[in-house]
């Protein structure tokens, strides 16, 4: 099953199993990963469930969307201009079986 | 699975009614902002705490039928959160300090919060309750809708609200014929310029939805306990196995009421959220509040007012409020099929709407005016106006109405070249 790494700031680490289809900010909410917060439901509206996608994962992910874009300049932390995504536009699937995030100090 | 309550507080307790968006904001933000003392959240449906806006949206057309939760489990136990699904209260004994439960709990409280949402209106006309008759708010009501679709003919939408025309987009989706009424002589009630809904309306019929303004439904027709169809106001027969009535809903102001509170389309609130009582506050769809920006009370049913609120009522409750009041700009959205709506502001039926960009494209803002001053943008399909806008909305520092005619004039531009350098 594709499995999401999530780096928090304190150094720990949670490892998370997830079904295909399944986006990063899903699979945090179902799981209790701590600092996603996912206020919108997954529809690219709110910015809180930004991560920084960790390099080696990066060429796997899909295009990001003008919404997506519009929201990434929007985060409470830092955008990174590579690394950052939301969560809720990453999924899980054949091309993405596994990916390393490290989860902002802040999301709101 | 809820803990007898305390008999003795060492600090303060704080009861939230209520397991929703604005319910679960307000105990975490609790915590949050450092409330140490006992913490109890209350809900009334089994599930735990979920998201609703995905049930009218992509939980209708994905096979996935797990909701999205609000928080994990372990969070309400790490947090020290009490979290009791599946009991409702039934009284607030203001002069005891305690909520009363279904089950026969009594919950002390100091600090109280009344975050039950609302309920769906119902339509009372004869046929309401036959089966195949639906209205869709919570997972329950998701679920038989989901159920309904997979096996049904034609469905028939009543009120072309967003909950009514989410619906129709997706039945549209997996190939079902739609037909919408609508009392209103145009979708989306009065809260949306003419300009704007006049263009989702006829984005729904090239899809193929048969929307029928200014028209109603006085009857449900059955058999055997099933519904086949429906009779309209103007005597049309319409063919339906699916119903969805979407016609708004009504603030949960019963146990309000019962407490003595004042109620007024909804539980009355200060600026500071408080009701009549100073040790209660009501928040997200329930309350009537005090909003800055339109001069008058309102009552909202939004993810934003639900969690905004939720997070000034904490402050308050620690003696933390911003002293200004709570003033957040509204925002909503809404998904229909290929239309992303989004909306920043609130506006009023006489305010002056000013296009911005090509409706044709399907990619536009409607600018609404009060005399010179900008009080709502809608944006359909751009996410860079609508973000643009609730910077410049929030800040009151949005462009005077002529500039919009300027070439190439753009909000997002607008609103880069007012941020300082830094």
């Amino acid at each position: 099953m594709p499995k999401v790494i999530f780096h928090h700031d304190n150094d720990e680490t949670d490892v998370v199993e997830s079904p295909d289809g399944t986006s990063v900010m899903k699979v945090a909410l179902q799981n209790d990963v701590a600092g996603i917060v996912g206020e919108c439901g997954g529809q690219a509206m709110c910015a809180t469930c930004h991560v920084y996608v960790r390099d080696g994962y990066l060429d796997r992910l899909p295009e990001i969307s003008e919404d997506e874009e519009e929201m990434l300049e929007c985060t409470a932390a830092p955008r990174d201009e590579t690394r950052s995504r939301l969560g809720c536009q990453v999924v899980l699937g054949p091309d993405l079986e596994e990916v390393e995030v490290d989860v902002p100090t802040s999301q709101v | 699975m809820c803990p007898p309550p305390k008999s003795e507080a060492a600090t303060t307790s704080v009861v939230v009614i209520g397991a929703g968006h604005a319910g679960v904001q307000a105990a975490e933000a609790l915590r949050t902002m450092g409330h140490a003392g006992p913490l109890t959240l209350v809900g009334d449906e089994s599930a735990p705490p979920y998201q609703r806006p995905p049930l009218s949206k992509e939980h209708l057309d994905t096979a996935d039928a797990e909701p999205l939760p609000l928080r994990g489990m372990q969070f309400f136990a790490e947090q020290r959160i009490e979290l009791c699904t599946g009991a409702s209260a039934t009284m607030i004994d203001r002069s005891g300090r305690r909520v009363h439960l279904s089950d026969g709990r009594q919950l002390p409280y100091d600090s109280l919060v009344i975050a039950c949402g609302a309920t769906n209106r119902s339509l009372p006309v004869p046929g309401s309750d036959l089966e195949g008759v639906h209205s869709l708010r919570t997972l329950a009501d998701a679920e038989a809708v989901r159920a309904a679709m997979a096996g049904c003919d034609s469905a028939l939408v009543v009120g072309a609200g967003f909950i009514g025309l989410e619906f129709a987009a997706a039945a549209r989706k997996r190939g079902l014929p739609v037909t919408v009424v609508e009392a209103a002589a145009r979708p989306l009630g009065r809260a949306l310029s003419a300009e704007m809904a006049e263009h989702i309306a006829e984005a729904h019929r090239s899809t193929g939805v048969d929307l029928r303004l200014g028209t109603g439904v006085t009857a449900f027709l059955g058999d055997n306990g099933r519904v086949r169809g429906a009779i309209g106001t103007d005597g049309t027969e319409y063919t339906a196995d699916l119903v969805l009535v979407g016609i708004g809903v009504v603030p949960r102001d019963e146990l309000a009421i019962q407490a003595g509170l004042t109620v007024d389309d909804g539980i009355v609130v200060d600026e500071h959220l408080r009701t009549s009582d100073p040790d209660i506050y009501a928040i997200g769809d329930c309350a009537s509040f005090p909003h800055p920006l339109q001069g008058n009370r309102i009552r909202l049913e939004s993810v934003q007012n639900a969690t905004d609120q939720a997070r000034h009522v904490a402050a308050a409750i620690l003696g933390r409020e911003d002293p200004g009041g709570y003033r957040e700009l509204p925002w909503f959205w809404s998904h229909q099929g290929p239309m992303k709506l989004q909306i920043a502001g609130l506006r009023l039926p006489d305010d002056r709407a000013l296009v911005l960009g090509d409706p044709a494209e399907g990619k536009f803002s409607v600018c609404s005016y009060r005399g010179e001053r900008l009080v709502a943008v809608e944006s359909l399909n751009r996410p860079a106006d609508h973000m643009a806008a609730r910077r410049l909305l929030a800040e009151g520092r949005a462009p005077a109405p002529e500039r919009l005619d300027d070439p190439g004039f753009s909000l997002k531009v607008f609103a880069r070249a007012l941020e300082p350098t830094p």
